[in-house]
């Protein structure tokens, strides 16, 4: 479904991934994992176009999509849940939600996404009123994914969302993803959080210093010695 | 006391219009951060088309300012296309210079064109609605031509402010202003948005000059008294802030008319007063009464 070869992209003349390549298959969940810096959010913003590719190819049911730019990618099916969420704090979630719709022109589709995505977080009904701004951690990562899925994506890719959430809210989120991809959705996440994230991805991805180094069933790559001693300290 | 009351009326309506000039200024603001210094030319022109067409037409102001609001609309879009995309990416001080060279280009060009004689709009229809004037309780009279250039700018503020906050496309501008990487994100190209904010600005000002062309001398200009109150406006209000151009706009209406009444002073010094009471809120308060920057 989502295919990467060679990708290459650089901040202002800076290389910050020089070789990477994997593949998404449908309704997969692959994680790419690493350490800070090895390039896994510069590798979701140049698959979403906000970043220019220098080389490479990146293809998604088989069209090229790598010189698009990003409202198009969007428009095709992909959201991304960027780092940090790029929530818009200023609106209240309600708004926020019907912005993930911005692309979906059936009303109703939009009415029934939003019943979908108020069933998965009960609390963003609750606060729907609110500011995005004034939502805790944890809301506000769940209003990322709920504004996400209100696209209805066929790729649904995720930059780090365990970061800065307390241990119980990021098993709650791990295990509402592998809801998501289990109705059905195909998810790409990208996570430091290397066990939790192998442990519900069907297959991984290691990222070093802008390059693949490994790729497998998760299984696998939990198992590998690389993993192992640099990820998981064993 | 009748004389307060007289010059608090007169100075909110005044405020109205002055609220609807700025509020083009501020909305390009908040989605380009882009500050257009020849906002004031396109009052001018505007003023100019609905002159033009009272005097080659035969039509009223209140007919032609659907006509007038259109054309400086698409004005807006052109000079973002022509002029805006292309030095959105470079230096601050080449936007400034782009859109102030504008301005000049377009107050000469009118000087050019139509001499710089000032002209008014010969008997315009709110003129001779019962008789031009207006008697409100309290023993308050108003102008019909401005009562009905205030009730204009109302109305076109309010539908500006419901599109914003009540349609998808104004939701959509909203997300463009608060952060543009995460718009696109959602699908939404924030080129189109800036054409829709450019549009919607000057429309405004459309308006606007179409409803001051009733009762306001008309020269080339003209424009500059008015760019410098939409700052002044725009900067008390908070940039970007729609509901922020409302509230300076009303305030610089009134402390403008209301500063000669109460402190006794020549109406020739008002303007003094108005940017004193600007500079008092902006030490106070630099990010503006309700500005986020």
């Amino acid at each position: 479904m989502l295919s990467v070869k060679n990708l290459a992209v650089s901040y202002n003349g800076v290389p910050a991934l020089h070789d990477v390549s994997f593949e998404v298959e449908q309704r997969q969940l692959v994680a790419l994992i690493g350490s800070n810096g090895a390039g896994k959010s510069t590798t979701l913003r140049a698959i979403s176009g906000l970043l220019r590719p220098d080389h490479g190819e990146i293809a998604f049911e088989g069209q090229r999509i790598d010189a698009r730019p990003a409202f198009a990618i969007a428009a095709r099916g992909i959201a991304h849940v960027p780092e940090g969420r790029g929530l818009f704090s200023r609106r209240s979630v309600m708004e926020n939600l019907y912005l993930g719709g911005y692309t979906q022109t059936d009303r109703a589709q939009v009415n029934a996404s939003l019943e979908e995505v108020f069933t998965m977080f009960p609390r963003l009904k609750e606060r729907r009123n609110q500011r995005a701004g004034t939502l805790s951690g944890g809301e506000q990562q769940m209003l990322a994914i709920g504004r996400a899925l209100m696209s209805r994506p066929r790729l649904l890719m995720l930059d780090e969302p365990s970061l800065g959430l307390a241990p119980l809210v990021v098993d709650d989120i791990f295990r509402i993803l592998k809801e998501i991809n289990t109705r059905g959705t195909t998810v790409l996440l990208v996570e430091q959080n290397v066990r939790e994230a192998l442990d519900i991805a069907d297959r991984g991805y290691v990222l070093q210093t802008g390059a693949t180094v490994l790729s497998g069933p998760s299984a696998q790559i939990l198992q590998s010695d690389l993993v192992r001693k640099a990820y998981l300290g064993l | 006391m009748e004389t307060l009351m007289q010059a608090v009326v007169s100075g909110a309506l005044m405020g109205l219009v002055y609220a609807l000039i700025s509020v083009g200024l501020t909305l390009i603001f908040g989605l380009m951060e882009v500050v257009n210094f020849a906002h004031g030319q396109f009052l001018m022109l505007a003023m100019f088309a609905s002159y033009g067409m009272s005097v080659l037409l035969g039509l009223d102001p209140l007919v032609s300012l659907p006509i007038v609001a259109v054309l400086l609309g698409i004005l807006g879009l052109i000079t973002n296309r022509l002029i805006i995309l292309q030095v959105i990416r470079g230096p601050m001080v080449a936007q400034i210079f782009a859109t102030f060279g504008l301005g000049i280009f377009l107050a000469n060009g009118a000087q050019f064109l139509w001499s710089p004689d000032f002209r008014v709009v010969q008997n315009p229809w709110l003129g001779q609605l019962a008789g031009g004037l207006v008697r409100l309780p309290g023993g308050v009279y108003l102008g019909v031509p401005q009562l009905g250039a205030a009730v204009l700018a109302g109305v076109a503020f309010a539908a500006l402010y419901l599109f914003i906050t009540r349609t998808k496309t104004g939701l959509a501008l909203q997300a463009v202003a608060e952060d543009k990487e995460a718009a696109a994100l959602m699908g939404i190209n924030s080129q189109r948005m800036y054409d829709v904010g450019w549009f919607l600005g000057l429309a405004c000002v459309g308006v606007a000059g179409a409803a001051l062309a009733n009762f306001y001398y008309i020269a080339p200009q003209v424009g500059n008294t008015f760019a410098i109150i939409a700052y002044v406006v725009v900067a008390l209000g908070g940039f970007g802030s729609v509901s922020g151009a409302l509230l300076g706009g009303i305030l610089v209406g009134l402390v403008e008319i209301l500063s000669p009444v109460v402190l006794g002073i020549s109406p020739d010094l008002k303007y003094a007063v108005v940017y004193s009471v600007y500079l008092l809120i902006v030490f106070i308060r630099p990010q503006g009464l309700l500005g986020r920057y």
